[in-house]
């Protein structure tokens, strides 16, 4: 389009096919982008779920004849400086990583919920309370605080995942209240109370399910992140404990090791694709339950 | 504007006191053995030093008396004793601090820079395959796990091509002057030490672009977004009625006005660098807080990590503050709400 078109605001069937064509490219690359995060995503969970069946070797097996070899067709990923085989370390790891990511954020997001809920209906100084002890958690870093509550329970996935869900709910609580506070000034809602409905049926059957789309949509943004910050965690050490693989843990053992790349190598690409696909996802489910934040 | 400063100062008062109550909670509540936890086993075992830990935080009072305690000591600048190193832990903060606030400020303002430029280029040429490969930088960013990240720069940079120097501050045979501030960039700047900076300069680089690279992402999106926007906007159309040049256009009319959501970002983006700083320093041996946390972590070293859980959080009012001044500044009309 030229300036001056732009100028007079002017648009001919050539702008108009342009911009048709434009659209039309960017939902083709968006739905390119969930097909391949779908995929990455079935692909890892289905590797992780079936690894006893899709690897040969166990976890925790050590081939010392065989430690430190490059990938190759016997060890498609290599081995590790024990001789395990880091390909079946990595779809074991994927089942502790991506448990946490997604036990935390679904603990997180349905505890956040409830609070906020409660504290956006209840309102008062139940409200105050809630809303400052949500502000005071998000103004640490998240994973700062992670640590310090991982280093007080001592080192452990549960622990890690626990200090992970302290950290993690009051986004989802704010958003809950945020979006009760818009529900109640409705009218079907005064009129359930004008009808002397009990205040836990109105929450449960007429605000409740009006605010789930919102929580779902950032769960799902939010996932990508908690994966991260899971691995991160077993990467400074207070995730996971050896011998129990995991992706961020996998990374921490191949940093002293640099001339095997392929020890941090290809668990970090497993988190890196990961991430990226629940990003893409998130994206999508974003503008399919919420079409204001559509680009 | 300076009602507005006093205002938001006595603002920040109440988050500052739920952000000692929070780490008060967690060094209380948490650990099975507190006494444990706090002089670690070879302390614990001494009836004596227990005694004098019980004494010095009022452990036989109740809990508002022991945050009140708590509180004092904090004021007094006393955030306990490291069980690794039995040195107190303010003076191992206040010594790994000029390091973060180096890497975290050069992270910062990498991201600022390559950010704001991918994020009006990709504005400019929307939907054209710059807008498509800035939005691929952009994904990529965000996703990619910074401890891997650094990682495989380290592994690329300095380990095969040998561009980059490895990790640390500065090579084994160089010393650092006097310090002044701490930071070794800044300080040899400073008494124009020029192998020291040179050196200095080129161990910073990698780190920061590591930290910088989960800023682009950010500030990329948020530049992309509110420059597209403001190019709708009629007062742009007007400038291009006028015959104004496009370059023009964009740099004086669009981008000025995306500089304010840009400047309120910062604070947030900030406390990400210093999140970020806890895996990129233990990556790059660089002594500063991230490191600290790391290797406290590491030790179970538990007041060494409220430590610096309680300086970053604090730290992080303290940017929010001078963010939301600045916007005030910037944009008049927060002042007078």
């Amino acid at each position: 389009m030229s300036s001056l078109d732009t100028v007079v605001g002017r648009t001919d069937s050539a702008d108009v096919a342009e911009m048709v064509r434009a659209v039309h490219s960017r939902r083709l690359w968006r739905t390119i982008g969930v097909l391949a995060g779908v995929l990455v995503l079935a692909a890892w969970g289905l590797a992780a779920a079936a690894a006893p069946l899709v690897s040969p070797y166990g976890f925790d097996e050590q081939l010392v004849t065989e430690s430190l070899q490059p990938p190759s067709p016997r060890h498609v990923f290599g081995t590790d400086d024990l001789g395990r085989d880091i390909f079946t370390r990595v779809l074991y790891g994927g089942r502790v990583t991506l448990l946490i990511g997604i036990g935390v954020v679904s603990v997180a997001s349905a505890a956040g919920m409830a609070v906020g809920t409660v504290s956006g209906y209840v309102g008062g100084s139940v409200d105050e309370f809630i809303m400052r002890s949500s502000e005071v958690i998000m103004a640490f870093p998240s994973i700062i605080l992670a640590m310090a509550i991982a280093v007080a329970l001592g080192p452990g996935v549960l622990h890690a995942a626990f200090a992970m869900v302290l950290v993690w709910w009051p986004t989802y609580a704010r958003l809950a209240r945020g979006e009760v506070l818009n529900i109640r000034r409705m009218e079907y809602v005064d009129a359930e109370v004008a009808i002397g409905q009990r205040p836990w049926r109105i929450l449960l059957r007429a605000i409740v399910p009006n605010i789930r789309a919102s929580i779902i949509v950032l769960a799902t943004v939010d996932l990508g992140s908690a994966i991260v910050t899971a691995a991160g965690l077993s990467f400074l050490g207070l995730g996971a404990v050896p011998p129990t693989p995991e992706w961020g843990a996998m990374v921490s053992a191949g940093r002293e090791l640099p001339q095997a790349w392929w020890i941090a190598g290809f668990p970090g690409a497993a988190i890196f694709s990961t991430v990226l696909a629940f990003n893409f996802l998130g994206d999508a489910v974003r503008d399919y339950l919420d079409p204001r934040h559509r680009t | 504007m300076l009602r507005y400063i006093v205002r938001r100062v006595a603002l920040s008062v109440p988050t500052l006191l739920g952000i000692t109550l929070v780490t008060f909670l967690i060094s209380r509540a948490l650990p099975a053995d507190l006494v444990l936890a706090n002089l670690g086993d070879h302390a614990a075992q001494d009836p004596q030093l227990v005694a004098a830990f019980r004494q010095r935080w009022g452990l036989n009072r109740p809990a508002p008396v022991q945050y009140l305690i708590y509180v004092e000591h904090l004021l007094r600048g006393d955030l306990g004793t490291s069980i690794a190193t039995e040195r107190p832990v303010r003076t191992e903060l206040a010594l790994s601090l000029p390091a973060t606030v180096e890497l975290a400020s050069s992270g910062m303002l990498a991201a600022v820079v390559i950010g704001g430029l991918l994020g009006v280029a990709a504005a400019v040429r929307s939907d054209t395959p710059i807008d498509l490969a800035v939005r691929s930088i952009m994904a990529t960013g965000v996703a990619i796990p910074t401890f891997w990240y650094a990682i495989l720069l380290l592994f690329v940079f300095y380990f095969v091509l040998g561009w980059a120097p490895g990790p640390g501050q500065l090579d084994a045979g160089l010393a650092p002057g006097p310090p002044i501030t701490g930071m070794y960039v800044v300080d040899s700047l400073l008494e124009g030490n020029w192998p020291v900076f040179r050196n200095a300069l080129a161990h910073l680089v990698l780190p920061a672009v590591v930290l910088g690279t989960v800023g682009v992402g950010f500030i990329a999106r948020i530049t992309r977004a509110t420059v597209l926007d403001v190019l709708q906007r009629e007062y742009v159309r007007t400038a291009r009625a006028k015959g104004l040049a496009e370059a023009r256009v964009v740099w004086r009319h669009a981008v000025r006005s995306a500089l304010i959501p840009i400047i309120t970002v910062i604070g947030i983006l900030y406390a990400q660098l210093m999140s970020g700083t806890v895996l990129t320093e233990s990556i790059f041996s660089w002594p500063g807080l991230g490191r600290y946390a790391f290797s406290s972590a590491g030790n179970l070293d538990f007041p060494a990590i409220m430590g610096v859980a309680l300086v970053i959080g604090v730290f992080y009012v303290a940017l929010n503050l001078v963010v939301d001044v600045l916007y005030a500044y910037i944009n008049p009309r927060i002042r007078y709400e």
